[in-house]
This record gives C-alpha cells, sequence and structure tokens, in this order.
C-alpha cells in the first residue's frame, strides 16, 4: 500500500524527473487502479505505461475484465477517489493529473480531453434535447452567449453529419437512431476541440454499417484538429482499421505493445496470437476450425501467480525452471518500438510465430 | 437422428428419412409477422411494424443457414416465428412436412421436442434460481420423458457433451462465466434430442476467446448429433464461419439466399456487397484501402412505414425508377444464389431498359414540374418561370 495514493491527495511533486517527452502528448507511466471491495482488492490496472502522440490513434485492445475502460476512465480522471486507489502519473501536455486537484482535472475534461461512450443512450441525458447538452458542454469551457454557443452546436452537428442540423437541435435522444446518436455524442466531445480523444468501444452497440460511417468520422475529425485518439475495443478488426499503435491488455497489464503493423504481422505474445486465432476472417480463405484460447479470464481478485496468462497457455512449459508460474515477466522491447511481457526467448516466440501460428491464421 | 420420430402424428409427406436430400426440413412459405400499433382506451389500431414481411426459404436436413441483417431487419423475429415463439400473421410454417403455423400450444408440444433454440443472452435466459441441474432437466419434466438411466444421470452426460464438469449439476448459473452459461443454454437445447436447432446470436455476447469456443461446440455437435441449424447472428464473419447457406435480410425481406462461398464471392444485392465491404478486417495494410468500402447513406429506414418498391431503394447507389415503383421478387440469378434486386451486381441487369437513376431523376422531375408547372416541389426555386409558361 506503500507505493498507492489517494487521488486529490495534495501531491503536487510527484515525479517530476520523469516527466513524459516533450513530442509526447500523453505519457501514462506505470498506472495502477486498485479496488477495494468485500471480496478483496480487486487490480483493475496493475502497471500500465504508454506514451501518445498528437495526431495518432493508440488502439487498447483486450477482453472484458482485462481494464481497458478502467484505464481511459483514469486518464479522464472519472474514478471515485474515495474508492479507487491510483498511483502512477499520467501527463498531459506536460502536466501531471494524478497529483493535479480535481479543480484541475475537471477543467481539462471536456476542454483538452474528450470521451466518446460505448452506449449513446445511457452517455445522454433523456430529459434534455440534443442541442442543449452540447451547448452545455460548450459553455462551461467558453465564456460566449447562448445565441453563440447554439451557432457553434449547429455546426458540429453538421459536421459530424446530422442532416438538417438547425431543425434536429432541439430534437430529444430517443428521437435519434443509435448511429445518430453516437454522432450527437461525438458532436458534444469535440465541441471544445480536445487535443486528446479517448472513444470507449464507440461502435459496439452499432450496425456494421454504421461502424464503417462511425469510424470514418473519427478518422476524419482526427486528421482535420490533429488530435491524439485513443480507442478502445475488443474488435481486432476495428484497431486495424483505425490504430497506429496497440496495446494488448491482460489481466489488468499490458502484454504487448508496438505498432499496428508489428502487433498484427508479428505478434510477440501467445495471448495476442490466441485472439487473431480466436477470430473468423473475412478476408481470408475459409479455415476449417477456428483456435480458440482454452479457459477463461481469470479473476483480478486472484490473478494467477507468476505470467497471468500461464494457465491459458499452451506454451507455459517451454521456459525453464517453471518460471511462467513463479515470475511475472516484464515487459521487454523486443524490436524497435516493440514490447511484450513473455519469458520465452524472442527465438522461442519467433519460431512458434513462423511454424506453428502463422500458417493457421 | 436416425431414429423414425417416436409420437409425431400424421407426418404428412415427410415419408423420405432424412438424408434422402430434397425434402426439406423446415418450409417457410410467404411467413409474416405485423406488429400492430395501438392508439387509446379502446386499442384502435393505427398502424403496424412489418417485422417481417413475406418470407420464402427452406431449411434442409444437415445444414445450417446463417441468416445475416442489421438490427431492425427481424431476423430474431424470424426465429422465434419458425420455433412457434410467435404466431405467424401471414405465410406458412411447414415442419418436416406438417403445417405448424397456426397450432395451438398444446398441440404444438410434441414439436417442440424436435425444434429447440438457444438465446443471446447468456445472463437472461437462465433462472438464477434454479441450479444448473434443475435447468438442463427441466426438458424432460415437461416432456414428461424418463430417459434411460434416470435424469440426472442424463443432465449429467449432457453438461460433459458441452464441455462442462458433471459436478456443476448442482451450482447455480451465477457462478459461471458468460461462456459456460452459454454451454448451459446449449446443453439444454439438446437435451431432448431435437432435430432443428434455432441459435439467435449466440456468440455476440461472448468475448473473442470464448467465442471461438462456442463455435468450435457448435460445429462438433453438428457432426457428432446430425443436427441443423439456424443460426442468426449479425457478424458477417462468424456467419461465413458457420454457415453453408446464407440468408441476407433488410426490413423485413430476404434480399439475398445463397450457399455461402457463392455469397461471399459474389454478392448480388447491392446491400450485400455493402455489408460486405463494410466489415472491418484484422490487417493494417488495408487501413489506407478506403476505395473499395461502399458507405451507405443514413440509416434503414423504419418498418412502420418502409419505403416502396425495392425497400433497399433509398440508400442504393444502384436505384433507378423502377425501383421505388415495383418490388423486385427473389429470383434465382445463379444455380443456388437467388437475390431480390432489379440490377444486381455480378450478373445480369434484369432491368436494362431502366436507367434513370433516383438521383438524376430528382433533377428531372424538377425540371418536368418546372415545364408542366402543375405542382411545385417544397424547393422548387423555378416557380415563377413554371406559372409563365402555363
Amino acid at each position: 500500500m506503500s507505493d498507492v495514493q489517494k487521488t486529490g491527495a495534495e501531491k503536487a511533486t510527484t515525479g517530476t524527473g520523469s516527466a513524459g517527452g516533450a513530442d509526447k502528448f500523453l505519457s501514462v507511466r506505470d498506472l495502477r487502479i486498485h479496488f477495494d471491495t468485500d471480496d478483496g482488492l480487486v487490480k483493475s490496472v496493475d502497471g500500465v505505461s504508454f506514451d501518445l502522440q498528437a495526431g495518432r490513434t493508440l488502439g487498447i485492445v483486450g477482453e472484458s475484465g482485462s481494464g481497458k475502460s478502467v484505464t481511459s476512465l483514469g486518464v479522464m480522471g472519472l474514478h471515485n477517489s474515495e474508492r479507487a486507489r491510483i498511483s502512477g502519473e499520467i501527463w498531459l501536455d506536460g502536466e501531471e493529473l494524478i497529483g493535479a486537484g480535481p479543480e484541475r482535472v475537471r477543467e481539462l475534461r471536456g476542454q483538452k480531453m474528450a470521451m466518446i461512450f460505448q452506449d449513446p443512450l445511457s452517455a445522454l441525458h433523456p430529459y434534455y434535447s440534443i442541442g442543449a447538452q452540447i451547448v452545455e458542454a460548450y459553455r462551461v469551457h467558453n465564456a460566449v452567449d447562448k445565441k453563440t454557443a447554439k451557432k457553434r452546436a449547429v455546426e458540429m452537428l453538421d459536421r459530424v453529419g446530422i442532416p438538417e442540423p438547425a431543425r434536429r437541435y432541439d430534437d430529444y435522444p430517443h428521437q435519434f437512431s443509435g448511429g445518430m446518436r453516437q454522432r450527437a455524442m461525438i458532436a458534444m466531445a469535440l465541441v471544445n476541440n480536445p487535443q486528446l480523444l479517448i472513444a470507449d468501444e464507440p461502435t459496439t452497440a452499432l450496425d456494421v454499417t454504421v461502424q464503417a460511417q462511425i469510424l470514418d468520422l473519427i478518422r476524419d475529425l482526427q486528421k482535420e484538429f490533429h488530435s491524439a485518439v485513443v480507442i478502445i475495443t475488443h474488435d481486432l478488426g476495428v484497431v486495424a482499421e483505425i490504430a497506429d499503435e496497440l496495446l494488448v491488455m491482460y489481466a489488468g497489464r499490458c502484454i504487448e505493445r508496438g505498432t499496428a503493423e508489428k502487433v498484427f504481422y508479428q505478434p510477440q505474445h501467445p495471448y495476442t496470437w490466441g485472439l487473431l486465432g480466436s477470430m473468423p476472417r473475412i478476408d481470408r480463405e475459409q479455415t476449417d476450425r477456428l483456435v480458440p484460447v482454452k479457459g477463461t479470464p481469470p479473476s483480478l481478485i486472484n490473478v494467477p501467480s507468476g505470467c497471468a496468462f500461464h494457465p491459458r497457455c499452451p506454451y507455459a512449459d517451454i521456459p525453464e525452471d517453471n518460471i511462467t508460474r513463479t515470475e511475472r515477466p516484464e515487459l521487454r522491447q523486443v524490436t524497435d518500438g516493440h514490447f511484450s511481457a513473455c519469458h520465452m526467448s524472442p527465438a522461442q516466440r519467433e519460431q512458434i510465430w513462423t511454424e506453428e501460428i502463422a500458417p493457421k491464421l | 437422428m436416425t431414429d423414425p420420430s417416436k409420437k409425431i402424428p400424421e407426418q404428412g409427406a415427410g415419408q423420405g428419412p432424412d438424408g434422402s436430400g430434397p425434402e426439406p426440413l423446415l418450409k417457410v412459405t410467404g411467413l409474416a409477422k405485423h406488429f400492430p400499433i395501438t392508439k387509446g382506451v379502446l386499442k384502435r389500431k393505427v398502424g403496424a411494424v412489418k417485422a417481417v414481411d413475406g418470407l420464402s426459404f427452406d431449411v434442409r436436413p444437415g445444414e445450417t443457414l446463417g441468416v445475416v441483417g442489421e438490427s431492425g431487419c427481424g431476423k430474431s423475429t424470424m426465429g422465434r416465428l419458425i420455433t412457434r415463439l410467435l404466431e405467424p400473421t401471414g405465410g406458412k410454417v411447414e415442419f418436416e412436412g406438417r403445417d405448424i403455423t397456426h397450432l395451438s400450444a398444446g398441440a404444438l408440444r410434441p414439436m417442440r421436442r424436435d425444434v429447440q433454440m438457444i438465446f443471446q443472452d447468456p445472463y437472461g435466459s437462465l433462472n438464477p434460481r434454479h441450479t444448473i441441474g434443475g435447468i438442463v432437466s427441466t426438458p424432460f419434466k415437461l416432456q414428461g420423458i424418463q430417459p434411460e438411466g434416470g435424469v440426472k444421470k442424463e443432465v449429467q452426460r449432457l453438461l460433459e457433451l458441452v464441455g462442462l464438469s458433471p459436478e456443476h449439476y448442482n451450482r447455480y448459473p451465477h457462478e459461471f462465466s458468460g461462456g459456460q452459461r452459454q454451454r448451459i443454454g446449449i446443453a439444454r437445447a439438446l437435451a431432448l434430442n431435437p432435430k432443428l436447432v434455432v441459435a439467435d446470436e449466440p456468440v455476440s455476447a461472448l468475448d473473442v476467446s470464448i467465442q471461438a469456443q462456442v463455435v468450435n461446440l457448435l460445429d462438433d455437435l453438428q457432426e457428432e448429433l446430425g443436427l441443423t441449424y439456424v443460426i442468426i447472428a449479425h457478424d458477417l464473419s462468424v456467419i461465413r464461419h458457420v454457415s453453408d447457406r446464407i440468408a441476407v435480410m433488410y426490413l423485413g425481406k430476404i434480399v439475398e439466399l445463397a450457399d455461402r462461398a457463392s455469397l461471399y464471392a459474389s454478392p448480388k444485392h447491392p446491400y450485400t456487397k455493402a455489408l460486405l465491404s463494410a466489415v472491418p478486417v484484422p490487417d493494417p495494410s488495408r487501413r489506407g484501402a478506403k476505395s473499395d468500402r461502399i458507405l451507405l447513406k443514413g440509416d434503414v429506414p423504419s418498418p412502420i412505414n418502409p419505403p416502396s418498391g425495392c425497400r433497399f431503394h433509398t440508400r442504393c447507389w444502384k436505384a433507378t425508377e423502377i425501383c421505388r415503383t415495383t418490388e423486385p421478387p427473389l429470383i434465382q440469378l445463379a444455380p443456388g444464389h437467388q437475390a431480390a434486386c432489379h440490377h444486381p451486381e455480378n450478373a445480369a441487369d434484369q432491368r436494362p431498359q431502366d436507367t434513370v437513376s433516383v438521383a438524376s431523376r430528382e433533377t428531372i422531375e424538377l425540371a418536368d414540374v418546372s415545364g408542366a408547372g402543375t405542382e411545385t416541389p417544397a424547393e422548387g426555386g423555378a416557380s415563377p418561370e413554371a406559372g409563365s409558361a402555363e
């Protein structure tokens, strides 16, 4: 508990020495988010680090309970500081957020960083019109009169592709279809031109044709505003479509990180292999059988000892001395900018990948 | 499924036992379901949601028919109609040659043994207050069947069959993960040795790695038990993996029905083509290749007021005048490949003479109107001219 502090605690001088590099717009260092529950301490996020430059897109993939959403909520400062124990560092444009007071984070949220949620129907307030909700988001951060704000809101609705934005301005969320609600939420998130946009499963609730529209929209807007985008999803197809860099999470930790090309073409972790083998692919020849990952994701209260993936890993016995069961593998650099947390040697992994895994995909 | 069905009276035309080929297990003709919209105290009917509006297809013994479509296209309603959880408003459902369209609940009971369903939500479809043993043995109780060796032994055999441990018999649903719960649902569906299993989005609530486990399980069970599946899903990659034939639905209609290979290699209906092109592919090198993607405009129209003619014409880039006025029939365009389109892709145009696109029609119409000077549309800026021309 020594290395665990609460948010909001007055800690102005946390790790000034390790400030994120100048070109890194967002820099997360050793982020840990733990929750005390009646059943024990849930280590939802347990030491995650990553960097993101402006204009780039980071995809965070993982299964439910891997900690991907908790990470993003942590960056946004949306955890209840009474409940969550947060430690580590989050640097946004040279400013540390975990040590900063909740008031400061509140100022930044919506202004410099914004979030798109998975389910637009529950993220939008049913009682207020779409326009009013966008205007509110704008006026909280900008001292403008209602008329200017309304003009801005209509402009944003138009920008995200809502037909007849001036007329739809007074509509309520229930009058919008799923795809339009998601567009409205994107309009609300982008109304202040945030430099960091976090999208948590932005297309999971949508149909494929609408999903394609929304992904296109996010991509276009990013180009236009040169913002940094974090996209969280369980769908490898979606990240391949949009992400420059990839972070694969398992049981609260990052197990592989690298550019999208590296992670898709030379994945370095058995779990990533498992994910790739589990999904039927529409762009390839029909395979007879999928190759699933055996077993189920672990409980975050009793994370398996050693490598958290070892009970499900078909190669857990390859490293010597039972090390996969006793020692947790560190995230090590494999090639430039490509990291993996696995006890097998790069040569062993290379051999398994080229001989066993790649031919079956 | 080789044993001659134990108790079903009047087998009808279903003489040909399974394997004899052409005799379909399930035959659906013109199936429709309209949900009434009522208003006021008197429940006056003011309209109807045409969830399913004229479906015809066969399901052959031993095959897997995949049904895809976006939300609101009526695929789940279709699943509930063919299992007779809902009563159709029109059309006919025949199971093994026997008309079951309007049978009463009592008369349906013997048939329930042969047709089972797997549901999407493994949390909502298991009663939290019943043990796994209780849940999986319910079908035996309802049907009054005493399996050989006792119910408990049979349930434990089923649990093993779907990859669970027999010791799970006395546990409760909350002790299981989503994937395990889905296995319990499958065990329950298989309890009575059904012939047809209808699975409504069986894997969409599960994580990717677990999805693959359940897909493989369904595969194995089909091989082992000779099951026939109707699998309903929105995920085109999953559907391609599991199905032999695929029906694509749009707004309550089947727009394309084809063998798997044929459908994915050369889709005939523009909607199918757009749907296939929208599937995100896990290959980052394709990221730049935006050009081959067809982005459909807008959303699926409301099934309360479906568009006239071809229901897809409002979003179709090939739509012409005839698409707006005449509904295209579902016809065979290639062996084993049916589509309902006037101007199909990868096949001969059905209406080559009709070339005026809807987009250009709008401009033509404006010109016509200003010439004839009859009705001025809302955006008719040319009205003064129209008046003078008359």
